[in-house]
């Protein structure tokens, strides 16, 4: 029974993974740029949503105006931060992101004060049972939440002509741009995309935890280049396998070997040990 | 004769210097040879805690200094051979693990004092001064190594494979090799830093060496200008003292901090050398105004 319990905890942890890092592969496969700040905008989004839905009662409300205006601030970070270094080495850029993150959590700190909001009513704390399993009411929103985005994400990028345009541009720009793809909206819409997603995990962490603290983004922000990388740069399907499958080794590793490395360094071993066999991630093509 | 130094001054000097040492072993690795690391505070705290283990057993300072260094090179090698293998972002996402590595192991070792830190790190002996006079000995060396490699034939391999690594291997530059050298020296050069840093405090906790130092040495050699001697230094001094420069804003310090890495980036992406190296070039193309003026 634990086993299985452990899985399923992995896996809700997984999702979380998998909602914050599929904007940062997008992202990346589009401008090669490691966008540290997502998890600053991660934390944006689950400010957002606890303070609305405190002011005005509704869950649903708070969460869709969050995805909303922190899709935009995604796009105003595009314009205003990275499209001017596009051309620089791409440390520049990364640097000038983890600059941004660790602005943006200092501004929160600032702003909202160090020890962080709660939700006023307190219903997803409550427990579901399936037979012989509990799980946490929100544990399973987030469960559902993740299916429900990444089918939306499947569709969006195997259907729709921005998803079409996405891997026109990733596979070739020039060949994308002389066949009419406008590779500026195209940026601008999947940085609106990400941010969506990111403000999406802001939430249900937020509602998963019912806690909201400056520093929340902390651990998506690396973790996160740790599974972009894992399921090999730029590759979606990858990502979402990685995220999962780091979720559930990391549920199991701090049981079996906490006593020797904690859940981070865990999942890093786990990367370097796949990295020196295949040095393209698990899913990555070269 | 040394002026007499309070006990704040000689805090800033030695901790201003284990920053420059920082900023200049990692700018060997990241800034010579173009292999960005995310991990660096991982072999300054292994040199740390090396030096902490050496000193316990009975090893004088001046001894354990170099030691150290041996200690922090031997992971160097292990990381500079996973370079071999992968590259690029690859790279430092791999080296930003190791450093994850390093804490998450450190902080289950009950010899190694775990989370509640080691704290029975020996006297190095030498009083105030005579430490202060080592750590700037050891800033002087370091920075006079780096610009003697810079000049060197060893120092065009590594801005050859920084460059290009293809290229460099289609000429025949054994790239392999000049990688391996980055990082032994630089991470030596790191190990030594750390047990600088562990005799000074006498005290280590393994959130000393957490990702946030590695990101705050890699904004050195960045905001300094990726290989510029002078520039990464400077940015080392400027960097470590801003903090205390506006202590009066105590409160938005880190912000401020944040808000300038930014904007250094988005005005002066090559940094300072960067931004100088504009300046005289614009000057250069301007027309000599004195000459005609001059009677």
């Amino acid at each position: 029974m634990l086993y299985i319990e452990l899985a399923l905890q992995g896996l809700v942890n997984g999702s979380m993974y998998a909602i914050v890092a599929v904007g940062l592969t997008l992202i990346y496969g589009l401008l090669r740029v490691l966008h540290v700040a997502h998890a600053g905008l991660f934390t944006l989004g689950a400010y957002i949503t606890v303070l609305l839905t405190n002011a005005t009662g509704s869950l649903v409300a708070g969460t869709l105006i969050s995805m909303l205006v922190v899709g935009i601030v995604g796009m105003v970070v595009y314009r205003l931060l990275y499209e001017p270094l596009l051309a620089q080495p791409p440390y520049v850029a990364l640097i000038a992101s983890i600059g941004l993150f660790i602005a943006m959590e200092e501004g929160y700190r600032i702003i909202f004060g160090p020890y962080g909001n709660s939700f006023a009513s307190t219903w997803l704390t409550e427990r579901v049972t399936l037979g012989p399993f509990s799980m946490a009411a929100a544990d399973v929103a987030m469960l559902l939440g993740a299916i429900v985005l990444l089918i939306f994400l499947a569709v969006l990028m195997g259907r729709t002509r921005l998803g079409m345009a996405w891997r026109a541009t990733v596979t070739d720009p020039a060949m994308a741009r002389s066949f009419g793809v406008d590779t500026i909206k195209v940026r601008y819409g999947i940085f609106f995309v990400a941010s969506v997603f990111a403000a999406v995990a802001g939430s249900l962490v937020a509602v998963l935890n019912n806690l909201v603290e400056p520093t929340m983004g902390d651990v998506p922000s690396y973790k996160s280049l740790a599974i972009i990388v894992l399921g090999g740069l730029g590759n979606v399907t990858g990502t979402l396998l990685a995220s999962l499958l780091l979720g559930v080794i990391e549920a199991y590793g701090t049981i079996y070997t906490g006593a020797y490395l904690d859940r981070d360094a865990i999942a890093f071993v786990f990367l370097i040990a796949v990295l020196m066999i295949r040095p393209q991630g698990l899913f990555g093509a070269r | 004769m040394l002026p007499t130094l309070g006990a704040y001054e000689v805090s800033l000097i030695v901790i201003v210097s284990v920053n420059v040492m920082l900023a200049l072993s990692l700018n060997i690795i990241t800034g010579l040879c173009g292999q960005v690391s995310l991990g660096h505070a991982a072999f300054f705290g292994v040199g740390a805690y090396a030096a902490a283990v050496l000193g316990n057993l009975g090893v004088p300072f001046l001894v354990v200094l170099p030691l150290a260094g041996l200690v922090g090179c031997l992971l160097g090698l292990l990381v500079g051979l996973a370079s071999l293998r992968v590259r690029a972002d690859f790279l430092a996402i791999t080296t930003m693990g190791v450093g994850f590595v390093f804490v998450g192991f450190v902080r289950k070792q009950n010899w190694l004092g775990a989370e509640m830190g080691l704290s029975n790190i020996p006297d190095h002996g030498l009083g105030d001064a005579g430490f202060v006079g080592v750590c700037l000995a050891l800033v002087v060396a370091i920075a006079l190594l780096s610009a003697y490699i810079k000049r060197s034939w060893l120092g065009f391999g590594f801005a050859t494979v920084a460059d290009d690594e293809d290229t460099s291997r289609t000429l025949g530059i054994d790239v392999a090799a000049y990688k391996l050298t980055a990082f032994v020296v630089g991470t030596f050069l790191a190990g030594v830093a750390g047990a600088t840093y562990a005799y000074f405090t006498r005290f280590l906790i393994p959130g000393a060496f957490g990702f946030g130092v590695s990101i705050s040495i890699l904004a050195m050699v960045i905001v300094g200008g990726v290989g510029s001697i002078w520039g990464v230094i400077v940015a080392a001094v400027a960097l470590t003292l801003l903090p205390e420069f506006i202590r009066v804003v105590n409160d938005y310090k880190i912000f401020i901090y944040g808000v300038l890495l930014v904007l250094t980036m988005r005005l002066s992406p090559g940094g300072l050398a960067g931004l100088v190296g504009q300046l005289s070039a614009s000057r250069a193309e301007m027309p000599p105004r004195s000459a005609g003026a001059q009677p």
